[in-house]
């Protein structure tokens, strides 16, 4: 069952439906990358639940004009709206109070959300029947999705990948540094609506999908799984579409090969897989990695001051400095170096002591800077320079 | 007759709303003010898989495993966010997006598969509970406040309520220096030698506390809603922070009788016949006041923005 | 934690007191730090710092932006925590020397808009004393505002603190740490975007600390007022530099080992010349 509905053989809607929800995850996870680089990830909290309030609104209005409450266009429409009200809410409470951003967004976000649910009871006293499935705009649902939804939510989606197309430059350079680019004459503000019009869109298309109250993990997700993968911010957008693209498409495939299973939620789990899986192996900025570098780079540091001491004549007070020196052969139990030790720590102090040559030097002030205390001087300089160096040295020393 | 019928069908509703309320907006001073208020809005979504994790261990629905359920899902969220953080090297916000949608959509999910027909346990009430249900069938009027009979039959959630409140109260007031003082300056703090990540740490649990204790009647958007509106409000009238928490209260408690009042007599003014969500109702009532205050408030904005106009 | 063990810490117990065998009548240094490395990420900011203090001195600890000036103040305070190395108080643990330190944070690193009033912000320096529930008693009061006083704030006790100027900020951060009586003060850039006048009340007061016996440790950016400040010096780039009096360790081939090409000859006299006149103005 789940291997068909992968393979798109649950039927022509299921197919269409599965076809737009993975647009819509390549397109939010694209957008959602931006916003994840402009710092400013959980504004599409508040984007998404304060969709709600418009929602019901345009639910309202379309039957008290004697239309189809369901209609999807009208109710993306209402749901623009009112998150286009509550961004421009947030904005003004940041320019015009004390409050800082993380509260507007909690301010905007419950009580345009409750004010939503006030109506959504109020259709429910309307008349009964008509708002069946209204509520799947919390959660979402794909199960009896129009053909025609289907049809909006991925031309939707190819439109919005379309504008990010356009718009990809001014976007990475904002969200690099702002005030740099304005320096270069860009417009930070309108760029910064245009994105947050990104977002919005993205959110109004996959309310049917994964529902305002999870759409905002779509966006966030991706984005930073991706982010592990690289360093470069084009390719992190692309892994990020990518990323978007599958957990979207799994998770509305797997919800359709059986009952009762939501599919935002699906989505979403599917998508913290794969920002789960990221974590443990992706090479560059991964769990695992860092881990090990961190102890990789713990045993530099220890090795190197143990060298120092050993060279000086000075105790070593660390336990494990000790034990690192001893299991590599560089000294005994009792702290005394032995002959490798010694002409290893022997080679420490002298490359501090070119090092400390090179820093007191004008001539090499950029190269300077990479003094860490423990990178070998021979990784920054040539061997003729470390010999012109070597003649400025106070007390000429020996390779031993 | 008027009075039998608001102690029987809207004293304990407005009662728990009001307490509800004051719980969240303590703890969400202190948040605010950390520019925390956001983990306010992570722990009311992870109570739900709290809530329906201790639900299939016990198959019941009693409140101290769902109590502690949903203060596992509180701690096991703030350690996630934590780890994620410096795991993956992502600002808190983000990180905060990861955890709490997951850890939401993993709880929609388990609820979704399991059996709960035949209890009082969906998705909609979480979101936005259900505060009109806690009538005082028992009572007939204020004279059933002393009678111990009627007073036997008092919606469970009152007293948990009280309870909860109570708790939350008296550690805010025995914590009240530490907490400001670490909240206002935490390196220093930390070189007095106070424990500046257990008190983080214990905040973060408080507001777990209120939160759950409140999420059952007022659902846990509406629990977001109390962790920011009241403190937001209340910076705007005061610069002392006594001021702000004693003004937070006060907001609390008219965004709750102001809210539940309109809710459940609002349409009837108006002519309906049907009452519309109370912690709906409640969380637009707080957005109000709040409006209100940043337009008018004495202390709306920045001093030194002010002073460099 | 990277703290040493049993065995190598009875060795440093052993080695500390013979240090104070050697020298029963001289008191223990306010500070020892010995093999200190803090990094941030795969990139040392201190490394493999030893540094003493006497009791009874001003040292300022001097560098380059991003020489791990602050960093090598915070680990000292426990508030970073140390990849190697040992940090000692008057020859005890951090943790049992709590109340004989004060610390004077970068004023920037908290947030001024806090709805407190300047002496809500001095009292918590009497937080150790007042501890959680016990009352504020006018003694408490008259004490945070003879601090206010010291620094020349007294007026101000009831101000919001975010109305104040950044030298007010500055002031009143030091009258906090007044408030603690302490026999050590650490302070972080002291004296970075202050006014004039702040700038000179904030020395007067270092230097009657010292003359009462206190030791003060103060990070600084600012070579032409070593001289007239300070006594000691603490040069720093990643690894210490140079240390000593101020009279032997400010030389520019010092401050040209530690500042690189960044300085140059002719900067380096002037600074030593405004240095001289710097002392005279404010003696």
């Amino acid at each position: 069952m789940i291997w068909q509905a992968l393979t798109f053989q649950l039927g022509y809607n299921a197919t269409l439906v599965a076809i737009g929800a993975t647009l819509l995850g390549i397109a939010s996870g694209v957008t959602g990358s931006f916003l994840f680089l402009r710092k400013r990830a959980l504004v599409s909290d508040a984007v998404s639940h304060a969709t709600l309030p418009g929602i019901a609104l345009a639910f309202i209005v379309m039957v008290a004009l004697g239309g189809e409450g369901r209609f999807l266009p009208g109710l993306m429409l209402g749901a623009a709206l009112s998150s286009g009200l509550g961004l421009i809410v947030i904005g003004w409470m940041i320019r015009n109070t004390r409050l800082t951003e993380d509260a507007a967004i909690g301010a905007v976000l419950s009580v345009f959300f409750g004010a939503g649910i006030v109506l959504m009871t109020v259709i429910q006293s309307m008349q009964s029947g008509r708002q069946a499935g209204l509520e799947s705009v919390l959660l979402g649902s794909t199960a009896g999705m129009l053909r025609a939804d289907a049809l909006v939510i991925g031309a939707g989606g190819a439109l919005v990948l379309l504008a990010v197309l356009i718009l990809r430059r001014p976007m990475l350079a904002v969200g690099f540094d702002p005030d740099h680019a304005a320096v270069t004459g860009l417009n930070v503000a309108r760029t910064d609506l245009a994105m947050m019009g990104l977002v919005m869109a993205v959110t109004v298309l996959g309310l049917t999908t994964v529902g305002l109250v999870l759409i905002v993990a779509l966006l966030i997700i991706p984005a930073v799984t991706a982010r592990l993968w690289t360093e470069r911010a084009e390719v992190m957008v692309a892994f990020a579409g990518v990323a978007g693209g599958l957990a979207a498409y799994f998770g509305a495939a797997f919800s359709a090969s059986a009952p009762g299973l939501p599919t935002g939620p699906i989505i979403v789990l599917a998508s913290f897989t794969l920002f789960a899986l990221s974590l443990a192996i992706a090479p560059t900025r991964g769990g695992l990695a860092s881990l090990l570098k961190q102890s990789r780079f713990r045993r530099r540091v220890h090795r190197r001051q143990g060298l120092l001491a050993l060279a000086l004549g000075q105790p070593i007070h660390e336990s494990f400095t000790l034990a690192l020196l001893r299991r590599e052969g560089l000294a005994r139990a009792d702290g005394e170096p032995t002959d490798t030790g010694r002409a290893a720590a022997a080679k420490a102090l002298l490359d501090e002591a070119r090092w400390a040559a090179l820093r007191a030097d004008p001539a090499h002030g950029l190269t300077a800077t990479r003094y860490d205390g423990l990178t070998p001087i021979e990784t920054v300089l040539t061997p003729d320079q470390i010999s012109e160096l070597d003649r400025h040295l106070p007390r000429p020393q020996k390779v031993i | 007759m008027m009075g039998a019928e608001f102690v029987a069908l809207s004293l304990t509703p407005m009662l728990i709303g009001t307490m509800a309320a004051i719980a969240c907006a303590l703890p969400g001073n202190f948040l605010l003010l950390r520019r925390q208020a956001l983990i306010g809005d992570a722990i009311s979504h992870v109570v739900l898989p709290g809530i329906v994790v201790a639900f299939l261990l016990t198959g019941t629905v009693a409140a101290l495993p769902m109590m502690l359920g949903a203060a596992g899902a509180a701690l096991l969220c703030v350690g996630m966010i934590e780890a994620v953080r410096r795991m993956a090297r992502i600002e808190a916000g983000a990180a905060m997006g990861v955890v709490f949608t997951t850890l939401f959509a993993a709880g929609v999910l388990l609820l979704e598969q399991s059996d709960t027909s035949g209890v009082h346990l969906d998705v909609e009430h979480a979101l936005y509970g259900s505060l009109e249900s806690l009538i005082w069938l028992d009572a007939t009027g204020w004279s059933s406040l002393l009678d111990p009979v009627a007073l036997a039959g008092v919606p469970p959630e009152l007293p948990r309520m009280a309870l909860a409140l109570a708790v939350v109260t008296l550690v805010i007031g025995l914590a009240w220096r530490p907490l400001a003082l670490s909240t206002f300056d935490e390196g220093y703090a930390a070189t007095l030698g106070l424990p500046v990540r257990a008190l983080g740490l214990g905040l973060v649990m408080l507001a777990a506390l209120a939160a759950v204790a409140a999420f059952d009647a007022v659902g846990s958007i509406i629990v977001i809603a109390m962790f920011i509106c009241p403190p937001a409000a209340a910076r705007m009238m005061t610069d002392r922070l006594s001021r702000q928490v004693g003004w937070s209260v006060v907001f609390a408690t008219l965004s709750a009788v102001v809210g539940y009042t309109l809710a459940g007599y609002g349409p009837l003014w108006l002519g309906y016949n049907n009452s519309v969500s109370a912690a709906g109702m409640i969380a637009t009532v707080s957005g109000l006041i709040l409006g209100v205050a940043m337009a008018a408030g004495p202390c709306r904005r920045r001093a030194g923005a002010a002073s460099a106009v | 934690m990277m703290g040493p063990d049993a065995v190598s810490r009875q060795r440093i117990e052993l080695a500390s007191s013979a240090r104070q065998r050697q020298s029963a009548a001289a008191p223990p240094p306010a500070l020892a730090v010995s093999g200190l490395t803090v990094a941030y990420g795969e990139k040392p900011a201190v490394f493999s710092v030893d540094m003493t203090v006497a009791q009874g001195t001003m040292t300022a600890i001097v560098g380059p932006n991003g020489a791990g000036k602050s960093t090598l103040l915070k680990a000292v305070l426990g508030l970073v925590k140390p990849l190697s190395g040992e940090v000692r108080l008057f020859d005890l643990p951090l943790s049992r020397v709590r109340d004989r330190l004060a610390y004077v944070p970068q004023r920037a690193s908290v947030d001024w808009d806090f709805p407190a009033r300047v002496i809500d912000v001095v009292l918590m320096g009497l937080h150790r004393e007042l501890g959680l529930l016990r009352r504020v008693r006018p003694e408490h009061l008259d004490r945070a505002r003879a601090c206010l006083a010291r620094v020349g704030m007294e007026d101000f006790a009831t101000r919001q603190i975010g109305q104040l100027s950044g030298g007010q900020q500055q002031r009143v951060f030091l009258a906090r740490a007044l408030a603690q009586s302490a026999d050590l003060y650490l302070l972080d850039e002291p004296f970075a975007g202050v006014d004039a006048a702040t700038e000179k009340a904030i020395i007067a007061v270092l230097k009657d600390l010292q003359a009462e016996g206190r030791t003060i440790v103060a990070v600084h950016h600012d070579l032409s007022t070593v001289r007239a400040y300070f006594d000691h010096l603490f040069l720093i780039n990643t690894r210490p530099i140079a240390a000593g009096p101020v009279a032997e360790a400010f030389t520019s081939a010092n401050l040209q080992r530690a500042y690189g090409g960044r300085l140059g000859e002719a900067q380096v006299a002037g600074m030593q010349a405004d240095g001289v006149q710097g002392q005279d103005t404010i003696r």
